[in-house]
């Protein structure tokens, strides 16, 4: 079947293209320039000369250590989640009692709890467990509402996996572990990986959490520390401009990478 | 959108085809899930809980909550400005469902093309699903700024952000950039899924592009369109970091919503059982708002899997 060329939805396109493309745009080109220059400059125009004083800014208001403290909650969040999701969704396919059942749709009902709406009481509990202004105070709330939707992609990926796998490696005389470390991981490699993905990018992009359990610079993590760049930088936009490049673009590596993965994981995720 | 049917369990009652040793199958025990459940049941069930109690007491965020009956509930409703912050809350829900559904359907049946320019555009199309929602925000706070922003280059947008109509607007604006791209691909991906044949069936009727695209690819991404719906309405009504860094609850309180004011109630105020009590409205809303959804869309998806027979 030959079609002529769609012009209007090429046309609409490109204007989409214009309107994501702008502000993107612009953030690399302030960043990258002095403050004088983008005063001058006005706001679209292509930057005269390149400066990396705004970099320096950046890095000597205590990048780093944002950094770092958001490496370990991303880690640490993917690292809990799977390792409690994984055997849970192996017990949810496998397990014929009537607690992995009514558990599973416990979990499927738990997709629709606000994280919004629970942050006084998660506030109380806690502080009660005197984790406040900790890393692990954000890294426990994040792995458990992300639980849900990942335990659900976990087990209908699991679900394809035929019973005569499970029945041979029982003849072999493999126990439920063995079989959860030789089979059922093997097997949802694919599963484990998008789930992965999508609860890492959950936790270096998470803002609420960090905003509400922690207080300390020391325990700030990158998202939080975009909002005391904006104070510290109020008249220095292309400083602040630079920070918000520089939080993401371990991100942008990523999608270099792995774009295929990363939007796998996105997009598995949301059609679930 | 937690539409899983169960898939009826494999029938392991079936005599087994080979003469085997009766050797029982091993299968995990409840200590395999105990970890998963402690979580949820600890971070995210417990406060569920917690929050309708926490809505009846009185408490300032140290010391223990005390109890107070119905009295939080009672001036949360007495209160006029609650219908105002209901009424932006709802606005704002239901801008965000209408600016956004429509385009995402264009874009994501746009990109589902196989074309080699459709790829290379719709890689760069997803670049904003990789900006957390704060640095987002604050971009875009800073663009819409009237001193150093895109205000001086172009009138519109000068003061946007000091005008509720102008705030609004720059919310859905920026909300839209955001996760337009997030359901660009929910589309793009149902739309690969459309049988071809629909289409060429189509084409021997002499249906144009136009009538292919009303009365074939939209009747055919209806589960798209409540999945992604759902996700956009229950998530715009409990919102807040984008509204929190871009316009504050401001100019005044022209986009202060549900979430914002429990936020502002318990954190700048604390009065962490008046919130609780907000918390528990969004909470009874949103969960409502998605049951009914889901009740609709199994509905749904029945009657279009038994349309293809």
């Amino acid at each position: 079947m030959k079609t002529r060329p769609n012009y209007i939805a090429g046309a609409l396109s490109v204007v989409w293209l214009v309107i994501v493309g702008v502000p993107i745009y612009v953030m690399v080109s302030w960043s990258l320039q002095t403050r004088d220059s983008f005063m001058d400059r006005g706001p679209l125009a292509i930057p005269g000369a390149i400066t990396f004083e705004n970099f320096v800014d950046v890095m000597d208001s205590g990048f780093m250590r944002y950094l770092v403290n958001t490496v370990i909650v991303t880690a640490a969040s993917v690292a809990l989640t799977l390792l409690v999701a994984v055997p849970a969704a192996y017990a949810i396919v496998r397990s014929m009692s009537w607690f992995s059942g009514t558990m599973f749709r416990i979990f499927l009902a738990g997709m629709a709890i606000p994280a919004q709406a629970t942050i006084i009481p998660l506030y109380l509990i806690i502080n009660r467990m005197q984790l406040y202004d900790s890393l692990t105070a954000i890294i426990l709330p994040t792995v458990a509402f992300g639980l849900p939707l990942v335990i659900l992609v976990l087990v209908g990926s699991l679900r394809d996996v035929s019973t005569e796998l499970y029945d041979a490696m029982t003849v072999d005389g493999a126990g439920p572990f063995r079989i959860m470390i030789q089979l059922v991981i093997p097997m949802s490699k694919g599963a484990i990986a998008a789930v992965g993905t999508y609860t890492a990018l959950g936790a270096w992009n998470q803002f609420l959490f960090p905003l509400i359990l922690t207080q300390d610079p020391s325990m700030r993590v990158l998202t939080l520390s975009l909002t005391s760049f904006k104070q510290e930088f109020q008249i220095n936009v292309p400083g602040m401009m630079m920070a918000v490049m520089l939080t993401a673009l371990p991100v942008f590596v990523l999608y270099l990478v792995a774009r295929r993965w990363l939007i796998a994981g996105l997009a598995g995720m949301g059609s679930k | 959108m937690a539409v899983v049917t169960e898939a009826p369990a494999p029938a392991r009652a079936a005599p087994p085809p080979a003469p085997r040793r009766s050797k029982r199958v091993t299968r995990p025990n409840f200590l395999y899930l105990l970890p998963a459940v402690v979580f949820f049941g600890l971070f995210a069930g417990l406060p569920l809980v917690l929050v309708m109690y926490l809505s009846l007491t009185d408490w300032t965020g140290v010391g223990t909550p005390v109890f107070i009956g119905l009295d939080n509930w009672v001036r949360l409703f007495s209160q006029d400005a609650l219908w105002e912050i209901t009424w932006v809350t709802l606005l704002l829900t239901a801008l965000f469902w209408a600016t956004q559904t429509p385009l995402s359907i264009l874009l994501g049946v746009w990109a589902a093309g196989k074309e080699r320019n459709r790829a290379v555009l719709s890689a760069l199309f997803f670049l904003p699903l990789l900006l957390s929602t704060a640095a987002i925000a604050l971009l875009y706070n800073r663009l819409f700024d009237p001193y150093v922003g895109l205000g001086r280059a172009f009138e519109p947008f000068r003061n946007i952000l000091g005008t509720s109509t102008g705030a609004i607007t720059a919310i859905v604006i920026v909300v839209g950039w955001q996760f337009i791209p997030f359901h660009t691909l929910l589309y793009q991906a149902a739309a690969r899924n459309i049988p071809k044949v629909l289409y060429d069936a189509a084409t021997v009727d002499g249906a144009g592009r136009w009538h292919m695209f009303w009365y074939v690819t939209l009747p055919q991404l209806r589960n798209t369109i409540i999945t992604s719906s759902t996700i956009m309405i229950v998530g715009s009504l409990t919102y807040f970091e984008t509204i929190y860094l871009l316009t504050n609850g401001g100019p005044g309180t022209a986009t202060r919503t549900l979430p914002l004011e429990m936020f502002f109630r318990a954190f700048k105020g604390y009065e962490f059982g008046y919130a609780s009590a907000i918390a528990s409205v969004l909470v009874i809303v949103a969960t409502g708002i998605s049951l009914l959804i889901v009740r609709f869309s199994g509905f749904a998806k029945m009657r279009s899997t038994l349309e293809g027979l």
